[in-house]
């Protein structure tokens, strides 16, 4: 492997966007793709796939995969990955690459949000939204249709008001019925949609930063740190600096890719994958009253991999079933 | 009269020591079905949407265990909700047409009440007998805490993947057919003396991590999402003094145990805050103190006691710097998320402990 060049690379597949990148060993960035997940991950990988194809140069081998987000175990069994990592631990990593003095990193995504503290680059404490999605990306997505702007320029709307509404924080149904008031008040929609910033500041930071020290420098990423007005907010309410890193969007493909690195595990990584039919199945174990649904991937209709069984019999009973016989489970 | 078939909750492996109370107060014993996805979603239908969610595990075992034949149900009262549970679920079980007894057993106050309460409603039964059968009873409880405890601190470093489990399973099976205090006993010394023979590669500091909570969400793994088991096989040492021999003894010299806790949790807290609340506040301080690596607490959703001890804990963690990861459950609950937040805070551990070497 003298003359080509190693390579390692992280995608991250999130509810909303799939993230992919290619590093070399000393972390520089030689190939990159962000696209929609449109509900299908594993189409939105093979697009992916493609694309990062046609940007390596054909001495570059990929040595290892990691995968990280939501879909991170369906991904990581169809790319044969080496590493399967949770977001949390690949945004540290990533964002530690470039910013190594980072004390805490905000993240608000498109369904979940979360906040990771580090101390001499280590993580020490992290929290993530629980039960509720008010004040992440959907949220704002679905309040920019409302009032009929595109959420991309949410965050220059924001940046123009000088009297931000008061918008009511905690929960998105009490958001969104205030939101509505004082838009039939006939509150300009500047003051309105910066009130709204405001709120989901506020929000995510007494309930995912609660009880956090949060100490600069900050970094902040995730879909809504591209929106300004968000940032602006941020700055208002912290007193403190918001970096948000161009790069922001990839920091979770970019911490996997440096664990694929970082683990020992090799294999050459095979780009024909993008060709070949892979197929999910949720099968019903059937041995219990459990009834786990097993999903199986499927590879050229051979079964590959299946998860969401809580005992060995699980897996089992799947791959019989797939060929029509049970066995009860102990 | 009719044959009395007693069921009681089901919690972790206890029905191996409970089954022996069953007896002492029916005619036969139904061994409460093992949970499944079925037991949440008939005892989530039939209770209360707001109620906390061991109530609604117990519902939906009750209901299955009348299924297989139970007609009386053995149900205990508490410092909390708890104390509503068996009128809430006699009320319920009635309007759906269930013919059943129920035995409430004690509200929290001490063994001599549960005693006084069994003469009570048995008055055949003498005191000795009552006594001898309630000490068998907690030898098994003490025979299986013992136990788990040392699997619990080894399992995730078992070369032999499986070994523990295949063992424990035995080791259920022989406490169940052990009758007499001599024989209980014995089986808890020669399984612990097996158990300590089996492989482990263990290193000299490993991760250790303690974990409390609410009682039923602690002790009945299914209901937890199996963590305790999850975080153990990262390679972790699991600490958890929450048990139903700890509470036997809480219950008992309760004032003594409350007033040892307090100060234990000394300066966190000057009163008691109910339920498992006071003690799971004690031992934070005292793992923290302890030098452990972390935490988890798991509660019910909207469990009060348990609300009221995180604020406390939060600033236990702040003061010495100790991570304490929060989960609260319900009937609903993913399980990827939990076992996102479960890697993310052994990773988080790791790097901590690596960097302080």
């Amino acid at each position: 492997m003298s003359d080509q060049l190693s390579a390692y690379m992280g995608v991250d597949i999130g509810s909303i966007s799939t993230k992919a990148v290619v590093l070399d060993p000393s972390n520089q960035i030689l190939a990159q793709d962000y696209l929609w997940t449109e509900g299908n991950p594993i189409q939105a990988v093979k697009r992916l796939i493609l694309s990062i194809e046609q940007q390596l140069p054909p001495d570059v081998k990929i040595l290892s995969v990691g995968t990280t987000g939501s879909a991170r175990e369906l991904i990581g069994t169809i790319l044969g990955a080496s590493i399967i990592k949770n977001e949390i631990t690949a945004h540290a990593v990533g964002t530690l690459a470039s910013h190594p003095d980072v004390h805490t990193i905000f993240e608000i995504g498109g369904q979940d949000s979360k906040i990771i503290i580090l101390d001499h680059s280590v993580v020490t404490d992290y929290a993530m939204n629980t039960l509720c999605a008010a004040g992440t990306g959907s949220f704002l997505s679905s309040q920019a249709r409302r009032l009929n702007i595109p959420v991309e320029e949410f965050g220059q709307y924001a940046l123009r008001s000088t009297n931000p509404t008061k918008i009511a924080g905690r929960c998105t149904v009490f958001a969104e019925s205030d939101l509505v008031h004082k838009a039939q008040m006939g509150y300009p929609t500047e003051d309105i949609i910066a009130g709204l910033c405001h709120s989901i500041v506020l929000n995510y930071l007494n309930n995912v930063g609660k009880g956090k020290h949060i100490v600069p420098p900050i970094v902040f990423q995730g879909g809504v740190s591209k929106n300004v007005g968000v940032v602006k907010a941020f700055e208002h309410i912290t007193h403190h600096e918001i970096i948000v890193d161009p790069l922001g969007h990839l920091m979770g493909a970019i911490g996997v890719a440096i664990l694929a690195r970082k683990q020992k595990q090799q294999q050459l990584f095979d780009f024909q994958i993008k060709d070949i039919d892979f197929r999910t199945v949720g099968v019903e174990c059937g041995g219990c009253p459990n009834d786990c649904e097993v999903v199986c991937v499927l590879r050229k209709e051979q079964f590959l991999d299946g998860w969401g069984n809580r005992c060995p019999t699980g897996l089992v009973n799947a791959q019989k079933q797939l060929t029509n016989t049970v066995i009860c489970g102990d | 009269m009719n044959t009395r078939r007693v069921c009681f909750p089901l919690m972790g492996s206890y029905p191996v020591a409970e089954k022996v109370l069953g007896h002492l107060i029916g005619d036969e014993v139904i061994m409460p079905p093992p949970i499944t996805k079925r037991t949440l979603e008939i005892g989530a239908k039939y209770s209360p949407e707001a109620v906390c969610v061991p109530f609604k595990y117990m519902l939906g075992n009750f209901i299955e265990a009348i299924e297989d034949g139970a007609n009386t149900l053995v149900q205990v009262g508490g410092g909390c909700r708890l104390a509503c549970y068996a009128e809430l679920q006699r009320a319920i079980l009635r309007n759906l047409g269930y013919e059943v007894d129920f035995v409430t057993v004690g509200n929290g106050n001490g063994i001599g009440q549960i005693i006084r309460f069994i003469k009570k409603t048995y008055p055949k039964l003498s005191y000795l007998h009552i006594c001898y059968e309630i000490y068998r009873a907690y030898e098994k409880a003490r025979a299986i805490d013992e136990i788990e405890d040392f699997v619990r601190k080894n399992i995730g470093f078992e070369t032999n993947l499986g070994s523990f489990e295949r063992l424990h399973r035995h080791f259920l099976i022989d406490l169940d057919r052990a009758q007499t205090i001599r024989t209980i006993r014995e089986v808890n010394r020669d399984y612990s003396t097996n158990f300590r023979l089996l492989d482990v590669q263990k290193p000299e500091k490993p991760l250790r991590v303690g974990f409390v909570g609410e009682f039923f969400v602690v002790l009945e793994p299914f209901s937890n999402f199996f963590i305790e088991k999850q975080l153990a096989l990262y390679g972790v040492e699991m600490h958890r003094p929450l048990t139903v021999t700890s509470t036997v003894r809480n219950i008992t010299f309760h004032d003594r145990y409350l007033r040892q806790q307090l100060a234990l949790a000394d300066p966190y807290l000057h009163h008691p805050l109910g339920a498992e609340g006071t003690e799971n506040i004690a031992h934070a301080v005292q793992y923290a103190k302890q030098g452990f690596d972390g935490l988890i607490h798991v509660k019910p959703f909207g469990c009060m006691p348990e609300i009221n001890a995180m604020p406390v804990l939060h600033r236990v963690a702040e003061d010495f710097h100790f991570p304490i990861l929060y989960f609260s459950f319900d009937s609903l609950t993913s399980e990827t998320g939990i076992k996102t937040r479960l890697e993310a805070f052994y990773d988080m551990l790791m790097m901590r402990k690596s960097d302080h070497e």
